[in-house]
This record gives structure tokens, C-alpha cells and sequence, in this order.
């Protein structure tokens, strides 16, 4: 840096190497998935069988709901525990009103998570209590609600081919629960990348005081994102509930942390700010896969891996992707 | 705050007024605790019977010995959602060790004393690695230990093949329905750490590096103080009280199950600390609020228990209290 002319190649070098290692964190994540699948295509037979594919896309697309309404409450800064509870209590709603129709049992359950979730940005952004003690107290109360309604046990549907085609059913031989994900996704990224509301969303979670003395409506912004992840993991419950042919009220236990996991492997920072919707799909597909294809190992009996150790191994995955994240993000600060 | 006195007053001793208000604080609980117990001394019948008495508090103690190492982290600006999975570590562990035939038959002393030990031990280490993802790694304590949330419960289902471990070992069940002078066992282990760690906040030099570490970790560590010791210790003792809880837990069952021992103890003993008054954001701390904060909110289940509101209805009520607990507090604050 003696002399003027090298000062900007030197800049230069510094940003290439930031570039990169962005490019890594972001991209490590779909290469790890692209070789899972590689892996999992050459030593299986039916990994890339038809039926496989469907059935982990058609239970991964609740998690994918979650995950992606959590991703735009993270990149507030904030977090929602409330999600696997609202999950269980839209099952319950949705099975409890199968008898009246396809469309109440859809539409009711959405609309009570998206006043759930109201509720945890109204008491967030008006009262200003931490996100954490609000949705964990939602967490308590959509439990507890879906418990009482439920009473106590797993409620029946009544077999309507309409509602049980939402869970179980194709389209264009896709699995319906994930053309609704993806749907939400195409909506997310759009929401994210080219709405106003999306580049607020990031903006808040940058600087919160900031957007506020911007004229940022931060409250509002808040209570959007809650609303959108309670509607979501709503509407989880209702795929849930379609699936299974039950509503289920102690479903869903520990289905936040899980989805937190798939944000934070996807590379969205929990101190917002930052964040990709597309990085989260890769996040739960990714974790998905690593179920699918320990199943197939089992299966291939060189191994036995009780369900147990599959906790251990999603933990330890966990681990690795947080350290190296880590890694990277300190590399790319020097 | 011109006054230079003041200044200079604060410095060695708060001033009134933030005494006061934390004096207040504490009283504010208690004050809700007192009232629960006159209502059902009024209106509960065989409230005071000592079997009721007993039975309150054996169901509080576990909640209580995690809620204070739970309350130390919090204090740091931690948090720690694997207490849980470490009780299930624990009451996995200790089982395996007293049954086990490795060890001297005629002198079962040595199997009871290394099965309360070592649990504990391999507890406080998983604290441990906590501590060390937080302090050295600097990943969020959420997501830090959100790793053994995961894994941890895992881990206990592996070593025990996810069966129920049944036993009838007196010596060790002593922990668990042990009742010197009438006492329970585990409520004098309860009030004794109650006591012990509530002392060293309040006189000790590790108690002072605690809450610095919490309010300012910047300007705790340019004053000198061993941050990174600091939040290795919280993590860590945190992990052996959730170890003796979840220790207490099987020696009442007399039966270890890896899949339900300490269950959803994380979510209690954070709504303990909250209810009781110690900030999330780290900085102060109160553990007799803390056991303040657990006792009202057993109190509240037993209450709405022992008046016919089912315990769904209960969770409903107990979210309620956590807002509006954390509200209170908070407008106490401004």
C-alpha cells in the first residue's frame, strides 16, 4: 500500500476472498446436498425411485413450511418456539372441521395461526418483550389449546377424498403438500428479493433502530413476519392432519428447534440482518436426506442404526455445519 | 446523576433506588406466591395436609435444582435448552452403573456412590462442551445448545437401547423418597443449593464476574474479568444440576426411561427463572426468585389440578403468568 497503484488490486484481492467464502457458505450447503444425492443415487437402488422422492418431499414439505416462515422471523432478529405447537393445534382444528367441508378445514386453521402469530408480533413489537419469552409462553398456550380441543387424544377426520387429496394426493405426479411448499417458496423468494416489504424485513433485522429512525413501520414488519410463520406452520398442521388422517396434538414437539436447525444449516445468521429463502430449502432438504438415507443404509444391512442414533447424528451435523459456518464467517471478518 | 457522591456511591454499593426497585421485584413474586398459598389455604381442602405439602414440593424440587443453574447462564446472557436431554443422560447413566456386575457385590456403597457421581460427572462435562461452543466458539448459546437438545436425548436412548430401566436399589432411591426428619430428601438437596448459589451470587467474586459478564461482556472482559472461565462454569454447573435433577427424577420412578426423563424441563425451568424476575438479557440474577418463580408456577398447575381444570387448561394459564410475569418486570425496568 506504498504506492496508489496497488491499493486497488490489494482492495480488490480483499473483497474477491469475501466473495468467495460467502460463495462457499452458501453454496457449501448445496454442494454437501448435491453429493448426499450423488452418494445416495449410486449406492441405492430405489433412492431415485418415484415413490422415495414423493414420499420425503411429501413429509420434508412441512418442515419446508416451517422453516420458511422461521427464516423471515430470524432475519428480524427475532426467533418463534411457537411454530411445532401451532402445527399440532392446526391439525386438530383442521380434523375437527372435516365434517363441514374441505375448505373450512383448511382455511379456519390458517387463519387461527395467523391470529396466534399476530398475537406474538403485537405483544413483541408493542409491549417489547424478547421473542424468545413470548413465543415460548405461544408455544405453552397453542399446546395446551390443542390438547383441550382435542381432549386429550388424537382426533379422527372424516374421509373426505378433497381433504385427504391435500395431503396424500398428486398433482401432475407431484405430491400436493410439496407443490404447496414450493409455491410458498417461489412466494418467499419473490416476497424477499423484489417486494418492499422484504427488503424491510432485512432492514430491521440490520438495524433495528436504524429502520426506525428511517421511518421504517417496524412494528408492522414485525407483526407480518409473525403472522406469516404462525400461517405457515398452520398450514403445516393441516397437511399434517391430511396426511395422516388424524389431528394430532402432541405432534409437532421439538418441530421448532428443527426447523431453527434448517435455517441456521441453510446459513441465515440468527442475528438477522441477513438471510436467503432458497439457503433454508436447501437447509431441510438436506436434513431430510440424512433420515433417508440412513433408512436405506439400515436397509442395506451393513449397518444397524437404531432410530435412535439418528437424533445423535442430525445433533453432531448440526454441530459441524455451526463450526464451520463459524469458521468461515471469522475468515471472511479478517 | 451529577451528583458526584452518587457516582461514587454506586460504585461501591447500588443506589437505594436500584435496590429498591430489586427489592421490589422479588417482593412482587412473592407477593403472588403468598397469595396462591392463602387462596388455597382458604379454599383447597388438606392444602397444608403434610402429604400435599410433601408432594408439592418433591414435584418442585427437580424444576428448582435446574431453574438455578438455568438462572446463572441466563445471568451471563446465555441460555441453556439442554438441560433437559442431560437429565435424560443422567437418569440413563446411573442405572447402568448400579446394576452393572463389574462391580464388587459385597460392597454395594461403591456402585450407589459411583452411580450419583459419574452421571453427574458426564453431565457436567456435556455443560462443559456447552461452555466451551459458547465461550470459545462464540456460537449463539441457543444454537450452541440446541446441538445436545438434540443429540443429547439421542445419546441416553442409544446407551440404553431406548428400553425402560427398572430397579429397586434402596441405597440409591434414597435421593429420590429419602425423608430425614420428615423432610424429603431432594427439597433439603433444593434448599441447600437454593441457598449455596444464592450466597456465592451475593458475596462472592465468581458471583460479581457472573452478572459483569451478562451486562457488558466487552467491558467485563478490558476489566480483567476471565470471561471465557466464567461462561465455562455457568455451562457447566448448569449441566451437573440438570445431571442431580434428572438423578432425583429416576430415584423417585424407581424406572429410568430415556424417552420422558426430563421432558420439557428446559421450558419450565426458563419460565421459573422469568416468572421469578432474573432479565433474559443477562446482567442481574435472583435465585430466590427463581425458586420464587418455580413454586408459583407449580403452585398455579396444582391449584387449577385440584379444582378440576384439566392440565391442558393449565398450560393455557401458565403462559398467561409468564407474560404477563415478564410485562411486569419489564415495566418495573423503565
Amino acid at each position: 500500500m506504498a504506492t496508489v497503484s496497488t491499493e486497488p488490486s490489494a482492495r480488490r484481492f480483499t473483497f474477491n476472498r469475501a466473495r468467495a467464502a460467502s460463495l462457499i457458505q452458501r453454496q457449501g450447503v448445496l454442494i454437501a446436498l448435491i453429493a448426499l444425492i450423488a452418494f445416495g443415487a449410486l449406492r441405492y437402488d430405489n433412492f431415485f425411485s418415484v415413490y422415495n422422492i414423493a414420499s420425503v418431499l411429501r413429509y420434508y414439505s412441512m418442515f419446508g413450511l416451517i422453516a420458511l416462515g422461521m427464516t423471515f422471523v430470524i432475519m428480524t432478529g427475532g426467533i418463534d418456539l411457537s411454530v411445532g405447537a401451532v402445527v399440532a393445534l392446526g391439525s386438530v382444528i383442521a380434523a375437527l372441521l372435516t365434517p363441514y367441508g374441505v375448505l373450512p378445514a383448511i382455511v379456519v386453521p390458517v387463519l387461527v395461526g395467523m391470529v396466534i402469530g399476530w398475537a406474538n408480533g403485537w405483544i413483541i413489537a408493542r409491549l417489547g418483550l424478547l421473542p424468545f419469552i413470548v413465543t415460548l409462553a405461544m408455544l405453552l398456550a397453542a399446546r395446551g389449546l390443542a390438547l383441550l380441543l382435542a381432549n386429550n387424544t388424537s382426533v379422527g377426520i372424516t374421509l373426505d377424498p378433497g381433504f385427504v387429496w391435500f395431503g396424500q394426493g398428486d398433482l401432475l405426479g407431484v405430491p400436493v403438500p410439496a407443490l404447496v411448499m414450493g409455491v410458498a417458496y417461489v412466494a418467499g423468494v419473490i416476497l424477499l428479493r423484489y417486494s418492499r416489504f422484504g427488503r424491510h424485513v432485512l432492514a430491521v433485522g440490520g438495524n433495528e433502530e436504524a429502520g426506525r429512525l428511517m421511518g421504517l413501520p417496524v412494528d408492522r414488519i414485525k407483526l407480518g413476519v409473525y403472522t406469516l410463520s404462525g400461517a405457515l406452520a398452520a398450514l403445516a398442521g393441516v397437511i399434517l392432519a391430511a396426511q395422516f388422517n388424524t389431528g394430532q396434538p402432541t405432534e409437532g414437539l421439538g418441530w421448532e428447534l428443527s426447523a431453527i436447525a434448517s435455517v441456521v444449516v441453510g446459513g441465515t445468521l440468527l442475528t438477522g440482518g441477513m438471510g436467503s429463502v432458497g439457503a433454508t430449502l436447501v437447509g431441510v432438504l438436506l436434513l431430510g436426506l440424512i433420515f433417508n438415507i440412513l433408512n436405506f443404509e439400515n436397509g442395506h444391512g451393513f449397518i444397524s442404526l437404531s432410530s435412535y442414533w439418528q437424533s445423535v447424528i442430525r445433533g453432531t451435523f448440526l454441530l459441524v455445519v455451526v463450526l464451520l459456518q463459524n469458521r468461515l464467517a471469522q475468515r471472511r471478518r479478517s | 446523576m451529577a451528583n458526584p457522591d452518587r457516582t461514587l456511591k454506586r460504585v461501591s454499593r447500588p443506589v437505594l433506588s436500584t435496590r429498591f426497585a430489586a427489592v421490589g421485584q422479588t417482593y412482587g413474586a412473592a407477593l403472588a406466591l403468598l397469595a396462591l398459598i392463602i387462596y388455597n389455604i382458604g379454599f383447597t381442602p388438606f392444602f397444608l395436609n403434610p402429604a400435599t405439602v410433601n408432594s408439592n414440593l418433591t414435584q418442585v424440587a427437580p424444576i428448582v435444582i435446574v431453574a438455578v443453574g438455568m438462572t446463572l447462564v441466563i445471568a451471563t446472557g446465555g441460555i441453556d435448552l439442554s438441560v433437559g436431554a442431560l437429565m435424560a443422560v443422567a437418569g440413563a447413566l446411573a442405572p447402568l452403573i448400579f446394576l452393572s456386575t463389574l462391580l464388587p457385590a459385597n460392597y454395594p456403597f461403591i456402585g450407589i456412590g459411583l452411580a450419583l457421581l459419574i452421571p453427574m460427572l458426564v453431565a457436567g462435562a456435556f455443560g462443559l462442551f456447552n461452555g466451551s461452543l459458547v465461550a470459545y466458539f462464540k456460537i449463539q448459546p441457543i444454537i450452541a445448545t440446541l446441538v445436545l437438545f438434540i443429540a443429547g436425548r439421542g445419546i441416553a436412548q442409544v446407551v440404553t437401547n431406548g428400553a425402560l430401566q427398572n430397579f429397586t436399589n434402596p441405597g440409591f432411591r434414597y435421593i429420590g423418597i429419602g425423608r430425614p426428619f420428615g423432610i424429603p430428601f431432594q427439597v433439603i438437596l433444593m434448599v441447600g443449593i437454593v441457598a449455596g448459589v444464592a450466597w456465592a451470587m451475593r458475596t462472592t467474586t465468581f458471583g460479581r464476574y457472573v452478572l459483569a459478564v451478562g451486562g457488558n461482556e466487552a467491558a467485563a472482559r478490558l476489566a480483567g474479568v476471565p470471561v471465557t472461565r466464567i461462561k465455562l462454569a455457568v455451562y457447566g454447573l448448569s449441566g451437573l444440576l440438570a445431571g442431580l435433577a434428572g438423578l432425583i427424577v429416576i430415584a423417585i420412578n424407581a424406572s429410568s426411561d430415556a424417552n420422558s426423563v426430563g421432558l420439557d424441563m428446559e421450558l419450565d425451568a426458563i419460565a421459573s427463572v422469568a416468572v421469578g424476575g432474573t432479565p433474559l438479557t443477562g446482567g442481574r440474577a435472583t435465585v430466590i426468585g427463581t425458586l420464587i418463580g418455580a413454586l408459583i408456577i407449580q403452585l398455579i398447575r396444582y391449584t387449577l389440578l385440584a379444582h378440576g381444570i384439566p392440565d391442558a387448561a393449565a398450560r393455557i394459564v401458565k403462559a398467561a403468568i409468564i407474560l404477563a410475569a415478564v410485562y411486569i418486570q419489564r415495566q418495573r425496568r423503565a
